[in-house]
């Protein structure tokens, strides 16, 4: 088992032919995933060449879904249209939404959100690097030749935080790792991520990095201390941040004494997840609850 | 992005927003000849982008024009808090008879917008959160609907504004959620939003914040910018579209992806209390991407930082692999030439990272010293700057 994206996953592209969306349909097909068609409008009936692939170009997630039988769409498309394609999504009620778009305004993303609600999608992301079950399905950009299939579960706010600790536990192997993004407002959160690792007997236990801004961290320590009874292990980003300093990710900003790594690390702690001082030392702390 | 106080009032009174007449000046020259085109008396309020203005000397009344050349003398260079004042705003006094609170925000927590509304207005609104709970109105607010008048009446009326004011704060509640929706605002706060003694309702100091992520749509929002403030490295590697942060310590970093990042700054912190509190001189992420010249660009920015001791380079080859990363550091370095002075610590892995090694050993820089692990490549990084 896996979370959210398994081998019988069918993927979709919306904004397959740009640079980034070609260039990273040649790495989710490279990996395995079963990338079933490409949206855009304008290229509606044409196809794609890639290397082992030909891939047909539809003109909506709504046709992309009755000729394919599509259940996720990975999305690449420009920020300042992206708004209009995951609303396309969610319209076309496809099961997974994965938004890889980095530069999304929050106004664009908040209201997609409440779109969703009640809907059947699944948002993850905005400005995330997606999702990836190892051996089974990778939507999004995350390297798929770090580690293989195994017993851990991962949700990070970072991206090279991801590929990093995926990379230290690689000989174990994960479930699923997810990339949940950096802006402050975000479709899938820690909280839906523990709880589908909770259900899924596959994993064994789970690594979660958070970084400051929000209170994302605190929620999820308080979710863990009522409804986790797997081990979990955290990991927090941003004790050197100043205040009032966006760090490269939208989200990432203290205001005030809110959004602090201090007190992330200190619920998490007080819900019983152990907490590293260091990716590597986190990854070591897995260990040693795993093995191997 | 934070607004100062004249911007943002200018930018509520665009969208129809009642504000007293008023300007900005930069000298006390500026500040006389605003006064005279107003009536007096006049509030004479230095523009910094932190509370406590008043307590610190940098809100006069003026009675005249005169008199408003001296009190903006007075305050133009006062620092507030570690903020020089550069400009001040001169806006007609007005005398107020009652004080109210009013603000949209992005609620990060619940994923959508809060209106927030009190009658008691005048103070911190995080004070009227703890002291007066029962008088702060709190409601959501759907982002696909936003706030028409029976939305705005539902908030003002929630926060019982008295009957004879009503009518005005609805319509200005409206205005607002234009000025919040339209601008790509996160933050809209009026406090206070003031009855003056006839009766009628103003926005007599506002905080405005602008979402970045917005620009593309929102031309008017670049030359809000505060460039004059700006730390001259950051605004360099802005120029150069690199994304860094200025800080206090003594190792310079660059990194790919904010995260990790963020992640190298705390690991050089902790591993600097060994060696008398060495701490991270910047935050720069150079991207995925991560080619020779966004290399060369990040470290020329950093090399010229005079308190940087030494650099640590942390690179996770994900999309981008090692041995790419490895030749951006080599050309980067011969691009730098006699710049490059400071030693560098590189920690590489991932995505073909033997070859990335051996491309550094084999250039053999005089200034490199390539580390295994994260935690070692810190700890090294923070001993070569103690």
């Amino acid at each position: 088992m896996s979370i959210f994206l398994n081998e019988n996953s069918k993927v979709i592209v919306q904004g397959m032919t740009g640079s980034e969306g070609s260039k990273h349909t040649q790495r989710m097909l490279a990996s395995g995933t079963a990338i079933v068609g490409g949206v855009n409008p304008r290229k509606a009936g044409t196809s794609v060449d890639f290397e082992g692939a030909t891939v047909p170009v539809f003109g909506g997630v709504a046709e992309a879904m009755k000729e394919t039988g599509a259940d996720v769409s990975v999305i690449f498309v420009p920020p300042p249209f992206a708004k209009a394609a995951v609303i396309e999504a969610i319209d076309a009620q496809i099961g997974l939404a994965v938004v890889i778009t980095e530069g999304i305004p929050v106004h664009d993303a908040t209201y997609f959100w409440a779109h969703a609600q009640g809907g059947a999608t699944r948002i993850i992301g905005p400005n995330c690097p997606g999702l990836i079950s190892p051996g089974r399905s990778n939507a999004g950009i995350i390297p798929a030749n770090i580690t293989k299939q195994g017993r851990i579960g991962l949700v990070s706010k970072s991206g090279t935080l991801t590929y990093q600790m995926m990379y230290e536990l690689r000989d174990i192997g994960f479930s699923t790792a997810v990339g949940i993004g950096g802006d402050p407002v975000i479709g899938t959160t820690h909280i839906d991520c523990l709880q589908a690792f909770e259900d899924d007997p596959e994993t064994e236990a789970i690594v979660m990095i958070g970084e400051i801004g929000g209170d994302a961290e605190e929620r999820a320590a308080d979710f863990v201390k009522a409804n986790v009874t797997k081990p979990v292990v955290g990991y927090v980003a941003g004790f050197t941040a100043p205040e009032g300093k966006t760090m490269g990710h939208a989200g990432a900003i203290v205001s005030g004494s809110a959004g602090t790594a201090q007190a992330k690390q200190e619920a998490l702690e007080a819900a019983g997840v152990q907490v590293g001082k260091t990716p590597s030392e986190t990854a070591r702390l897995m260990r040693e609850i795993v093995g191997g | 992005m934070d607004l100062f106080e004249y911007q943002a009032r200018d930018l509520l009174a665009s969208h129809g927003v009642p504000v007293l007449p008023g300007g900005v000046a930069e000298t006390p020259d500026e500040a006389e000849a605003i006064a005279r085109e107003i009536a007096t008396p006049v509030v004479v309020k230095a523009q910094v982008k932190v509370g406590g203005r008043g307590k610190a000397g940098g809100v006069k009344l003026a009675d005249n024009p005169d008199d408003a050349r001296a009190r903006a003398q007075d305050i133009l260079g006062l620092d507030i808090k570690g903020h020089i004042t550069h400009k001040v705003m001169v806006a007609q006094a007005s005398d107020i008879a009652a004080e109210y609170y009013f603000s949209y925000l992005l609620d990060r927590s619940n994923r959508t917008f809060l209106a927030m509304a009190s009658v008691e207005g005048g103070m911190e609104i995080e004070e009227i959160a703890v002291t007066k709970p029962e008088a702060l109105a709190r409601i959501p607010i759907d982002a696909t609907t936003g706030v028409d008048t029976a939305k705005a009446t539902e908030i003002v009326d929630a926060a019982n504004f008295p009957a004879e004011v009503r009518d005005q704060v609805i319509a200005i509640a409206v205005q607002l959620w234009e000025t919040f929706a339209t601008e790509d605002a996160t933050l809209v706060e009026v406090n206070p939003l003031a009855k003056a003694p006839d009766g009628t309702v103003l926005a007599l100091d506002a905080k405005v914040t602008l979402d970045e992520n917005a620009g593309f749509r929102q031309p008017g929002h670049a030359a809000l910018e505060d460039a004059a403030s700006a730390d001259p490295l950051e605004a360099r590697a802005k120029e150069k579209n690199l994304n860094y942060v200025k800080l206090d310590g003594e190792v310079g970093i660059i990194g790919n992806g904010a995260g990790l990042v963020m992640s190298t700054l705390d690991v050089v912190a902790y591993a600097g209390e060994e060696f008398g509190g060495v701490k991270p001189a910047n935050f720069l992420d150079i991207g995925g991407g991560a080619s020779a010249e966004v290399m060369a660009n990040g470290l020329e920015i950093i090399l010229s930082d005079p308190a940087v001791k030494s650099v640590f380079v942390n690179v996770f080859g994900g999309i981008t692999a090692c041995d790419a990363v490895a030749n951006g550091i080599v050309s980067a370095l011969g691009i730098l030439g006699d710049e490059a002075t400071k030693p560098l610590v590189v920690r590489l892995d991932g995505n073909n990272v033997e070859e990335g090694r051996r491309i550094l050993a084999e250039a053999n820089h005089p200034l490199v010293t390539v580390v295994d692990t994260m935690d070692g490549a810190a700890r090294r990084a923070a001993e070569l700057a103690a």
